[in-house]
């Protein structure tokens, strides 16, 4: 029973391997492979924050960074492939002194309550991001979009700048806090090229006043957001959320350790998207897909999201 | 791509704009209108439609200098022709300093306020400015934009211009059916108030070479500058133009790589790769498309080189690139050159048009059975797209964000393809290597030092200029050569290299200006920048300059340079304040962190030399070390 | 396809598909996240996208080629290209010599399809035809993905076959990335055919009438006889009721008051039955014509059970929320149905009645325990045993040597323009379809707010708006010969003139199936929604502004 051609899906031939040393230990990995993924192989943990397994590395946090003996510079373990001979460092005093300032940047400018991770990580490294001074009170709301790129005003010493802002309340399905926003580009890549493909926001603005925007900084009913909520689901610091979310958090009772996580199908077309619904106190407080489905990769549409609030309608149920 | 359009319309003047340089719309589906058969049951798009993105930048700018800013309808009409969503757009329009996206009067001055005209009186000029017109444009308040009269000018300040030599420099843009842009030197108060109030423009300061060793023997790379007609093909031809280029052909492709790897020729923009084994990692790619791009975005502060180069020698260059598309097998060339350069940009499109017309670029590029042509691409105020990388996605119509090395660009460059990215000297270089041979220009020079190099002379010199000279003259016998320090006051320091790089002290007079001299001595050649400080200069003044200038120059991608380029200047200020959080020493030890994790994690050059001049400073001059207050 | 009841491909395939022909679907809104796979390839393959439909929807702005075919003029089309490949000599002649049966008859009957007739006829330039057909035919690996613009015609099954046609001449078919797929419109439509929810066939599409091994084996387990008849497909009930054959129906989770063409009729019908159950979430419209309304569960996510994707992929879906007071399982509330009618089914549950029919259809999903269904994430049928890992794609068997199984028959089938034309008096053409934030009559999709929420809308072309003077948001009346809606008018650049656009998505407001026409495809029983011959006039505004 010999095909006449090839049926079955194309593989990639396995490539050559590749040998360096972690921390001192040898490990042996496919050309190709990160050093995030060697190190991962031998247990070795490297903090990350822009990386999401479904999203293309932008490597933009600097938070992975490690030490290649002999390198001039840093390397960021997301992106940077294992070559062969190189001698890792993943938690040199170099490694460990960029990290910390990493952290502490952010920290200094971002709201980062929401991102109880990140909170962790600052402990670990011993960041104090009060070294820079107090943070600086929040800007007025559409101040940060009107920068102008290449002018700043000289700063203020009494504080530390931040990327403090109001939070945008547009629309009936979701809220854009970007006091909380790091920059890491994932919603921007799950909007774009990554998933989406609708572009319905971009980084605007550059160097500290980059910020990510809608054309214009239109509110999210004039942009081309299809509500897909697709940023909401990679955001990693609560920068997006839905409404439901927002607004239990706002009462105070917004409670992750107190809800279940039930996956099942979801309700509409005949995609099949596997819908992971939130629980709390018996009702749905938000519906995720996971990551590593082989359908979704962690996407909806704003059907799958948000189009669940029928079942606990209080009209006609 | 389903891109949604914002409701605004275009005004005619935006599309006759915007048509410009793209041409008619082709179709309904791109903004034309609809009438025949066809329109009504096909239209393409898919990746051909993607690749025209390519004409985002020059289609944004074609509205700024036409209409002078980038309105929400010319945005849109923008996105509709070239199928571009929106929200991508305005990301690169608010990514340029010199496209407005709030109304603008149709003239902008532009002052600029950086390090070299500081110490020829750029902040008297600022103050001047101020007082007499009001705040910079840049400066309205958020939702304030207030739509100025056309007949009215405004005026901003700018980081370096390079007129350095020519100091203090302003550009001024006007709007209108016919662009005016030029580029202006030693601007005295009363003439920069007579600008702002509408008087007439003068003649371009760049259209005199800012040359002091015109007519002297023995020059290479500015043998042709002020002594041949730059807008002449034939008065190129007639002074041994394109004998490179036949003795390439003659040497065939992996000939010229040869002479170019026997030159032991380095790049001129910074970095000083061997630019030899450029070209054969190019040349050696899998069959494919590759590109040829002359990286002419000349901003690192005090650099001025390559506008000389480019705006009296612009065939040298077309002629340069078109060897090095010979050689590696490119078939399409960019020439990206800063928006800051209106004469030059002029100047090498006329060269390129001029070559075309002769057949030297084309199908058959003079009758030698290869295909090549080039196209220019203007910046628009962005220092970081004079990162390659960064230039790149500038030129694919996307925001100028350095990429990750590796991969190289040798391997993935422009459009993901393997590109040659040359700066404009070091493609000046080739074409005496080819002449000459590889090894006898080798004989300049030693060590990985070879050949001449073009140095910018500027500060407190007083014949002020573009210099070549061989790598073997010292730091001393280069002023000398620019007469010295003006008013035979002494040298408190000299910036060598630019602003991404360290001070050097009166005791490094000595050093040698070879790669192996600098480096043996803690400094870099950079991009051949020579500023010197005299004895009266305010050296903390220009250190806080440097420090508002990488802030506002990050393109704010990766967070150690985008929160610590931010960092810096607010410690930098609180030391000039005299208001440190702890003690001086504290705050030192603290700068010195945030440098060493801009050093060390910031994704490209510009964060990783971000603090450079700063620390030179504090370590060498004692600077910021004041008492507290 | 050839026997069996689904698409051929994995969603994954289409990430690695040279061509994608996308027919009569607007999958950039009706299927959001199988259309992530598509722009995976678009993006990162480099597949080059053709999409034909009559208004250049979101989906075909995405396109290399948007084919804008007059409503009804697929089977030209499809015929069209598959003379100019026969012609171009790019026919896979070795694929088709082994694999398939009917090919001389078939090309016979493509001879007159030429260019020059079908351009006239589709609308499209010849060139732009020509130039998809050698895409897909030189293509390594091509697909062709289809929805309702195919199969809401009075010709469904005929324009699938004439879909299925071309990529046996091309050899597209059995292979990753090459093949033929219908998405499904609703979560689990797969599911019920799989399950036997179609008139001739037995669950796991064993056929009633001709499998009689199949019977044997259900009147076995079931301890009755299985009838050897098809049964009625929705289109024939409505028939069977007008002549009064049919009397008494039980409907469970379909509103056919709103979704079926011919609302009137529709609704007399209903009216006229002697005794109607619906079993529903909601009291639909078609509830309130019931004599009984069971309150269900809402079993995606206040059940237990499986659905069946557009890829063959069979899913758990699970209770992760209880149902409002007095809404049951509908097991359940089947079970007792059933005791009511003097037999005891215990209390079944979806785990019980799903291993039932993997003895029953052991073939088709006899590996497909809960325990593999949950730790694989979904398997895609057909799944014999235990060990078997799924079924990526389907027919594989076709390119196997010696051959396995029967040839692929090709199918003669001819154009077949839509029943109603545009005439004098229903000058415009009009097509229904779905908008990404809403699905189908509304009864879900109602329930959340959304900023694209805007309502029912006529959507009619600029030139077509100018000519009759109405703006964006004017109210206009349209009419067809079966009845008359009012609804604010859109204009849509993507509509050509005499073509206009409308959904089912708000019956309560807009009743756009009291417009369309019940005309079916005889063997689908699918109505044909997408062509009704209407006119469109400027109505004066029932409430004046202020008042």
């Amino acid at each position: 029973m010999t095909p006449l051609v090839q049926l079955a899906r194309p593989r990639r031939a396995a490539g050559p391997m590749v040998a360096c040393t972690i921390n001192g230990q040898p490990v042996e990995v496919e050309q190709g492979t990160t050093i995030l993924a060697a190190a991962k192989t031998i247990g070795v943990r490297v903090p990350t924050l822009c990386l999401l397994e479904t999203l293309t590395p932008v490597n933009a946090c600097r938070l992975c960074v490690v030490e290649v003996k002999g390198a001039r510079v840093l390397a960021p373990a997301c992106a940077r492939a294992v070559e062969a001979c190189m001698e890792i460092a993943t938690d040199s005093p170099r490694v460990h002194l960029t990290r910390k300032l990493v952290l502490e940047m952010l920290a200094s400018s971002v709201d980062l309550s929401a991102a109880p991770d990140l909170v962790a990580l600052l402990d670990e490294y011993g960041a104090r991001p009060g070294r820079f001074g107090p943070k600086a009170p929040a800007a007025p709301a559409g101040a940060r979009h009107a920068a102008i790129a290449g002018h700043h005003e000289p700063p203020d010493v009494r504080y530390a700048a931040t990327v403090a802002e109001p939070p945008t309340v547009d629309n009936e399905l979701y809220v854009r806090d970007y006091a909380k926003c790091v920059l890491c580009y994932k919603c921007v890549e799950a909007c774009g090229t990554d998933h989406q493909n609708t572009f319905a926001i971009a980084v605007a603005g550059r160097g500290f006043d980059a910020h990510i925007s809608t054309e214009l900084a239109v509110p999210l009913p004039d942009s081309a957001c299809v509500y897909c909520g697709n940023c909401i689901a990679v955001c990693p610091t609560g920068a997006l959320v839905g409404r439901r979310e927002y607004d239990l958090r706002a009462e105070g009772n917004w409670h992750p350790e107190a809800q279940s996580a039930t996956d099942t199908i979801c309700p509409y077309c005949g995609v099949g998207c596997t819908l992971t619904l939130h629980v709390q106190d018996g009702e749905i407080v938000k519906a995720t897909s996971p990551m590593d489905n082989t359908i979704t990769m962690g996407n909806l549409c704003l059907k799958g999201r948000f189009g669940w609030r029928f079942v606990q309608s209080t009209e006609g149920r | 791509m389903d891109v949604k359009l914002l409701d605004a319309q275009a005004s005619v003047e935006e599309r006759v704009a915007v048509d410009l340089v793209l041409g008619a719309p082709r179709s309904p589906w791109e903004g034309g209108a609809r009438g025949a058969h066809r329109d009504y049951h096909t239209a393409s798009g898919g990746a051909e439609k993607r690749a025209e993105r390519t004409m985002l930048l020059p289609a944004l700018r074609a509205l700024q200098e036409h209409v002078g800013w980038v309105s929400e309808g010319g945005l849109n009409y923008v996105c509709e022709r070239l199928d571009v969503p929106p929200a991508e757009a305005w990301g690169v329009a608010t990514f340029y300093a010199l496209l407005a996206t709030t109304p603008r009067p149709r003239r902008v001055v532009h002052v600029c306020d950086d390090i070299a005209c500081r110490m020829k009186g750029a902040t008297a000029l600022v103050a001047a400015c101020e007082q007499h017109h009001g705040a910079p444009v840049t400066h309205a308040p958020p939702g304030h934009a207030v739509a100025l009269s056309s007949d009215q000018a405004a005026w901003c300040t700018s980081p370096c211009l390079g007129l350095c030599d020519q100091a203090p420099a302003a550009l001024v843009t006007e709007a209108g059916p016919v662009v005016q842009e030029r580029l202006l030197g030693r601007l005295a108060p009363r003439r920069l108030h007579a600008l702002l109030e509408g008087g007439p423009l003068e003649t371009d300061a760049s259209a005199e070479p800012d040359m002091p060793q015109r007519g002297e023997a023995g020059l290479t790379l500015l043998a042709r500058v002020g002594t041949v007609d730059p807008t002449s093909l034939a008065a190129y031809r007639g002074a041994g133009g394109y004998a490179a280029l036949t003795r390439a052909v003659a040497l065939g492709a992996a000939g010229v790589i040869a002479e170019l790897v026997a030159s032991r020729l380095a790049g001129r923009g910074g970095a000083a790769f061997p630019t030899g084994r450029k070209w054969e990692a190019v040349a050696k790619q899998p069959p494919g498309p590759r590109y040829v791009v002359c990286n002419a975005d000349e901003s690192e502060p005090g650099t001025f080189k390559d506008r000389v180069l480019l705006t009296h020698d612009p065939f040298a260059i077309v002629e340069a690139m078109t060897i090095a598309a010979f050689a590696t097998g490119a078939t399409r060339g960019f020439l990206y050159v800063r928006g800051e350069y209106p004469l030059a940009a002029t100047r090498i499109g006329h060269a390129i048009t001029q070559a075309r017309a002769a057949g030297l670029l084309g199908a058959n590029v003079g009758g030698h059975g290869f295909a090549f042509d080039i196209e220019v691409r203007r910046g628009a105020g962005a220092y970081i797209c004079g990162e390659e990388t960064a230039l790149f996605e500038s030129i694919a119509g996307r925001r100028g964000e350095p990429r990750n090395k590796p991969p190289f660009p040798v391997e993935h460059g422009l459009f993901g393809a393997p590109t040659v990215a040359n700066n404009v000297e070091t493609l000046a270089n080739v074409l005496p290597i080819l002449l000459q041979g590889g090894a006898t220009y080798a004989q300049t020079g030693s060590g990985m030092s070879t050949g001449t190099r073009l140095w910018c002379l500027s500060g407190a010199v007083a014949r002020p200029g573009v210099y070549e000279a061989p790598m073997t003259i010292t730091l001393a016998e280069l002023i000398a050569r620019a007469g010295g320090v003006a008013g035979g006051r002494g040298i408190k320091a000299v910036l060598l290299g630019g602003a991404a790089a360290p001070f050097v002290g009166p005791d490094q007079l000595g050093m040698t200006l070879s790669f192996e001299g600098a480096r043996a001595a803690g400094a870099s050649l950079g991009s051949g920048v020579v500023m010197v400080f005299d004895e009266t200069a305010d050296l903390e003044d220009a250190v806080l300059r440097i420090a508002a200038f990488f802030r506002d120059e990050s393109c704010g991608q990766c967070v150690p340079c985008r929160v610590g380029t931010v960092r810096q200047e607010e410690a930098l200020h609180r030391l000039a304040k005299r208001a440190p959080i702890g003690s001086v020493a504290d705050e030192h030890a603290l700068l010195a962190e945030i440098g060493q994790a801009m050093k060390d994690g910031s994704i490209c050059g510009l964060g990783q030399t971000a603090h450079a001049a700063v620390e030179s400073a504090i370590a060498k001059f004692g600077l910021f070390a004041g008492r507290s207050a | 396809m050839f026997g069996a009841g689904g698409g051929t491909s994995s969603y994954r395939e289409v990430e690695d598909a040279d061509v994608v022909f996308l027919w009569g679907s607007n999958a950039r809104e009706a299927h959001p996240i199988w259309f992530h796979h598509l722009l995976k390839g678009i993006r990162h393959h480099g597949t080059r996208l053709y999409v034909m439909d009559p208004r250049r929807t979101t989906s075909a702005q995405w396109a290399d080629r948007w084919l804008g075919l007059r409503v009804g003029s697929d089977i030209a089309l499809a015929n069209a290209m598959a003379r100019e490949i026969i012609h171009a000599g790019l026919a896979h002649r070795d694929f088709i010599a082994r694999a398939t049966e009917g090919f001389e008859a078939y090309a016979g009957a493509v001879e007159s399809y030429t260019l020059e007739w079908a351009e006239p006829v589709t609308g499209i330039p010849a060139d732009v035809i020509r130039e998809a057909a050698h895409a897909f035919a030189k293509a390594d690996r091509a697909m062709i993905c289809w929805t309702l613009g195919i199969t809401e015609h009075h010709n469904a099954v005929e324009n699938v076959l004439a879909l299925i046609n071309l990529c046996l001449l091309c050899g597209h078919v059995g292979r990753w990335g090459s093949g033929a797929n219908p998405l499904r419109g609703q979560n689990n439509v797969q599911g019920g055919g799989d399950m036997g929810a179609i008139p001739n066939k037995l669950p796991g599409f064993q056929d009633i009438e001709l499998d009689f091994g199949a019977r044997e084996r259900f009147a076995k387990a079931w301890g009755t006889p299985i009838s050897p008849k098809a049964g009625w497909n929705l289109t024939q009930m409505f028939h069977a009721m007008e002549r009064g054959a049919l009397s008494a129906l039980y409907v469970i989770g379909e509103n056919p008051a709103q979704s079926d063409a011919d609302a009137h009729r529709i609704g007399d019908l209903l009216d006229g039955l002697e005794h109607l159950v619906v079993q529903e979430i909601f009291l639909t419209k078609t509830a309130q014509y019931a004599d009984v309304v069971l309150p269900a569960a809402a079993t995606w996510c206040e059940g237990d059970g499986t659905v069946t994707n557009s890829e063959r992929r069979v899913q758990r879906v699970k209770a992760a929320v209880k149902p409002p007071a007095g809404a049951r399982d509908e097991l359940h509330i089947i079970a007792d149905l059933a005791r009511r009618l003097g037999r005891d089914w215990g209390t079944p549950t979806g785990e019980s009645v799903w291993n039932e029919f993997r003895a029953l259809a052991p073939h088709f999903a006899g590996g497909m325990s809960y325990a593999r269904l949950e730790a694989l994430g979904g398997i895609q049928w057909p799944c014999p045993d235990e060990s078997h890992p799924g079924t990526t794609f389907l027919h594989g068997r076709l390119w196997e040597e010696p051959r396995g199984g029967k040839a692929a028959p090709f199918s003669v089938v001819h154009h077949d323009p839509p029943w109603e034309a545009r005439d004098p008096q229903f000058p415009f053409l009009l097509t229904t379809g779905r908008r990404l934030e809403s699905y189908n009559t509304g009864v879900q999709s109602s329930g959340y707010p959304s900023p694209l929420h805007r309502g029912e809308t006529l959507d009619i072309s600029p030139e077509d708006a100018a000519k009759l003077g109405i703006g964006d948001g004017d109210l206009v009346r349209v009419t067809s010969r079966r009845g008359s809606v009012e609804v604010p008018a859109r204009i849509d650049r993507a509509l050509r003139a005499n073509l206009v656009f409308m959904t089912l998505h708000f019956p309560d407001d807009v009743a756009t199936n009291l417009l369309t026409i019940d005309v079916a495809d005889p063997r689908s029983g699918t109505a044909e929604f997408k062509a009704c011959a209407v006119r469109v006039e400027p109505a004066f505004a029932p409430h004046p502004v202020g008042a």
